[in-house]
């Protein structure tokens, strides 16, 4: 029997094998035991072949990282052996397909069970991608899990041969004994979500009406999740020729005043700015979805980084009002993604949802409760008493809005700087005041959000040394910081800056420690502007996001 | 109504002389027209991108969306997306609309999108002060080519054809009937619709007296053959010494893309439920 009520799997094969599916039917075998699950998805750029596989870590507590270390490796090939037996405690458990793979060096302590997967496939007349379907069975009678659950799981994932895929799980599950008994916690299973999935829902529920997106890994999903629910919620999605189309689309969608999004990674974003620029003059509301990976340039596309918070800060010619929001977890990236909407639409600015491979393609554990915890609030709609302005100054900078068709308005909007009524103009004056009404809107949002927690803070809140993360770094630093008696600050919001309430998180703090996923501290350059020192920097930028037993590690070394 | 309503206060910036106003008359005329046909001024979205022609949009008193360079189809195609019952026309120049956006031209062609694009085409850059755009003859002396250009124009009308555009037509700023006539047209055609106008710019390209001399209204020319209408196109390469064809050029009806995509149904959708349901599957 398992003595923690935590441990980790990892399922490895080729690409093709249908690695990713089965790490999902895995974990949610798992969730059906009541634990809290994560899964780390690590997939090269490719189609078929290369080396694919995943992480599952199940714990009774909630959780967003992964461990390096792991109690089962369940390898389909030779090449999860080889690359991933060094992550083997002195009493986990190897299963494995023996008629391919050649054990050599596992250490004694380490017990191997071996199932003859090309044997049982040729004579069940079934398929190469059903491998995976035999393997979970026999972890499953290792593991001493009911045969009904694994085949209620298999039966809500699996839509294609699923007899003949019960009938392989059946034999992988008869061909093993139970070794380690892995314990039921609690009768409630939680869904299992990607982050990708957590913001195309949150979008829904403050009113999406189209999603705009050309494909770009990791943001891809949520073009095609989208576009899977598009009848059910009354979406249009589409998917023109290039970046500089969606964004100009989507700004055509947004004067008519229909909610829209677009979604894309670092490279596609660069296609947007001018887009983003007129946003930003014209006043059109607008979600953008940007899902960060290493680069520069192409960099590698199915891998994680946190790179891109300067950028999309500072991108666009010209100085107008962005919201900016980094969620931690699915939780946050649902709550945060329909707050995104709704404040784009309120103060008519672009409004970021930044993201990475980490966040939109992991898949963890999901709170139902967040549903109803935040709803769509309508934008400031003109009055249709007095003549309609479309740039009216007024003392918070937003103007009503009008949308097209309207009898008694006409609704101009202008990348030229412009007067209240939408006019090109070159006046000085006008100009000025235009940029400062623009402007203003900043001062207002900030003051709004005040009513939102923006800062997190985690661990031991007295501690005199703080981890400080951004985004998808959240899971990792907050058990870091409890396992280690630190505390660990999490700003959300990222432009407008909330500094009170940062400066509010510093109390106390003596040390402080940065941790990002990029080669030079973005987050650490930013709050340095704002005055606040950075001790340390822990940064990775391998394009794989830290484990946690590599962070605590990295954190002891410090001092 | 009377034209004079369809203005703003805007002080026009154009040079005398511009062709740029025998398209704002005629669009002005066309609307107040269509107007009175029953189509309601509100239902118009003007978009324009940026260059002299785009001025247009702050002289008309209509919906309008002044855009950025290149940018005017994407930007006609998601208002018209969005509601399908606005009527959306796009003002874009040549270097605009064929040299910046020219890959917009094309996908918007294919999905014919029902919006109209009307294109001044004066073959040079006139807000950037001279230089050479797509659709410059060979040789053009401009001030970044100030030795004459060394590559052929490209030939719009038959890029547009070959890309699936369902009525393409050419009128001249030295023809306000033509342009009406061809403008209404365009406008009422269900599909995508560009009009190629020779707009002369008389400070930078003045070539009013060579297209009065070689341009004829097309006769006896059958819209809906797909073969006459390259052949008509093929006839003046936009280089070459040629006579220049004026009118439509091809007509066709095809399904527009928004009568593609999904109806909208303005029922309420009880969201949190539904979001709910799709959640409880993940489990």
């Amino acid at each position: 029997m398992l003595e923690e009520k935590e441990f980790s799997l990892l399922i490895g094969g080729k690409a093709g094998d249908g690695i990713d599916r089965a790490g999902v039917i895995l974990g949610r075998i798992l969730s059906r035991l009541g634990y809290n699950l994560y899964i780390l998805r690590d997939y090269p750029s490719l189609i078929r072949g290369g080396h694919t596989f995943s992480i599952i870590r199940a714990s009774q507590n909630r959780i967003s990282t992964h461990k390096n270390k792991i109690d089962f490796l369940i390898a389909l090939n030779q090449d999860t052996i080889n690359f991933h037996q060094q992550r083997l405690k002195d009493n986990s458990v190897v299963i494995y397909d023996s008629d391919t793979v050649k054990l050599e060096a596992e250490p004694a302590t380490v017990k191997t069970i071996g199932v003859p997967l090309t044997k049982i496939i040729k004579e069940e007349k079934a398929t190469e991608v059903m491998r995976n379907s035999c393997l979970i069975g026999a972890f499953c009678k290792i593991a001493g899990i009911e045969w009904t659950v694994l085949e209620d799981v298999l039966r809500k994932n699996i839509a294609k041969d699923i007899d003949l895929n019960l009938k392989i799980a059946q034999r992988g599950y008869n061909e093993v004994k139970e070794v380690m008994k892995i314990e039921k916690i609690s009768p409630q299973s939680l869904p299992l979500l990607t982050g990708n999935e957590a913001i195309s829902l949150g979008l829904i529920k403050a009113g999406l009406k189209a999603y705009i997106a050309y494909p770009m890994t990791p943001s891809s999903p949520i073009l095609h999740f989208l576009a899977d629910l598009a009848k059910e919620f009354n979406l249009e999605v589409i998917h023109p020729e290039s970046e500089i189309a969606v964004i100009l689309m989507a700004l055509g969608f947004a004067y008519t005043g229909r909610k829209v999004a677009v979604g894309t990674s670092g490279g596609g974003f660069c296609l947007m700015t001018e887009g983003l620029s007129f946003a930003g003059m014209a006043e059109l509301p607008i979600v953008i979805i940007v899902g960060q990976r290493p680069g520069p340039s192409t960099g590698l596309p199915t891998y994680s980084a946190q790179t891109e918070l300067h950028f999309i800060q500072n991108a666009g010619q010209g100085e107008f009002i962005r919201f900016i929001v980094a969620p931690g977890d699915a939780q946050e990236a649902y709550y945060w993604s329909a707050m995104a909407l709704n404040i784009a639409w309120k103060y008519q600015i672009p409004a970021f949802i930044l993201s990475d491979k980490n966040l939109g393609e992991g898949v963890v554990s999901f709170d139902m409760d967040i549903i109803d915890s935040i709803k769509e609030e309508g934008a400031i709609l003109w009055d249709g008493k007095s003549e309609y302005k479309r740039y009216m100054i007024t003392e918070n900078g937003v103007s009503p809005l009008a949308f097209v068709p309207e009898k008694k308005a006409i609704i101009k909007v202008n990348s030229y700087e412009h007067d209240e009524f939408g006019i090109t103009t070159e006046d000085p004056q006008i100009t000025a005041m235009m940029q400062e009404k623009r402007l203003r809107k900043g001062k207002y949002l900030l003051e709004e959000l005040r009513k939102y927690k923006t800062v997190h803070i985690y661990g031991d809140k007295k501690a005199l040394v703080s981890l400080l993360c951004w985004g998808s770094n959240k899971g990792v630093c907050v058990e870091a910081g409890e396992n280690l008696g630190l505390k660990v600050i999490q700003p959300i919001v990222l432009s407008p800056f909330p500094n009170e309430e940062f400066k509010e998180a510093m109390k106390g703090v003596k040390k402080l420690i940065c941790v990002e996923n990029n080669a030079t501290g973005q987050l650490a350059r930013l709050i340095s502007s704002y005055g606040f020192k950075i001790d340390e920097k822990i940064l990775k930028y391998d394009g794989r996001p830290f484990a946690l037993d590599e962070l605590e590690e990295k954190i002891k070394n410090l001092s | 109504m009377e034209l004079k309503n369809l203005a703003t206060y805007a002080k026009n910036t154009w040079c005398p002389g511009c062709g740029n106003f025998a398209i704002l008359n005629a669009i002005k005329s066309v609307l107040s027209q269509l107007n009175t046909e029953g189509y309601p001024l509100e239902e118009f979205v003007l978009v324009s991108g940026i260059g002299c022609h785009a001025k247009i949009v702050d002289y008309l008193n209509i919906n309008s969306f002044y855009s950025i360079h290149g940018r005017v189809v994407p930007a006609a195609e998601g208002i018209k997306l969005a509601n399908p019952n606005l009527k959306v026309i796009g003002f874009a120049g040549d270097g605009d609309a064929y040299g910046e956006g020219l890959e917009h031209l094309i996908f918007s062609a294919k999905r014919n999108i029902d919006i109209t694009m009307i294109i001044h085409n004066n073959r040079v850059y006139g807000l950037t002060t001279g230089q050479y755009t797509p659709t410059s003859p060979l040789g053009f002396k401009g001030r970044s080519t100030p030795t004459g250009t060394i590559e052929l124009p490209i030939n719009p009308l038959e890029i547009m054809l070959s890309s699936g555009a369902t009525f393409l037509a050419r009128g001249t700023s030295h023809g306000i009937e033509l342009l009406k006539k061809i403008f209404k047209e365009a406008i009422l055609h269900k599909g995508f619709a560009l009009v190629d106008v020779l707009q002369v710019c008389v400070t930078y390209f003045n070539v009013y007296e060579y297209y009065d001399k070689r341009v004829y209204e097309l006769k006896d020319h059958n819209i809906e053959d797909y073969n006459q209408a390259l052949n008509k196109i093929r006839e003046w390469d936009y280089n070459a010494d040629r006579p220049i064809a004026l009118g439509v050029f091809y007509k066709t009806q095809r399904v527009t893309f928004e009568d593609k995509l999904l109806p909208k149904e303005e029922t309420v959708i009880d969201r949190e439920a539904k979001i709910k349901k799709i959640i409880n599957k993940f489990i």
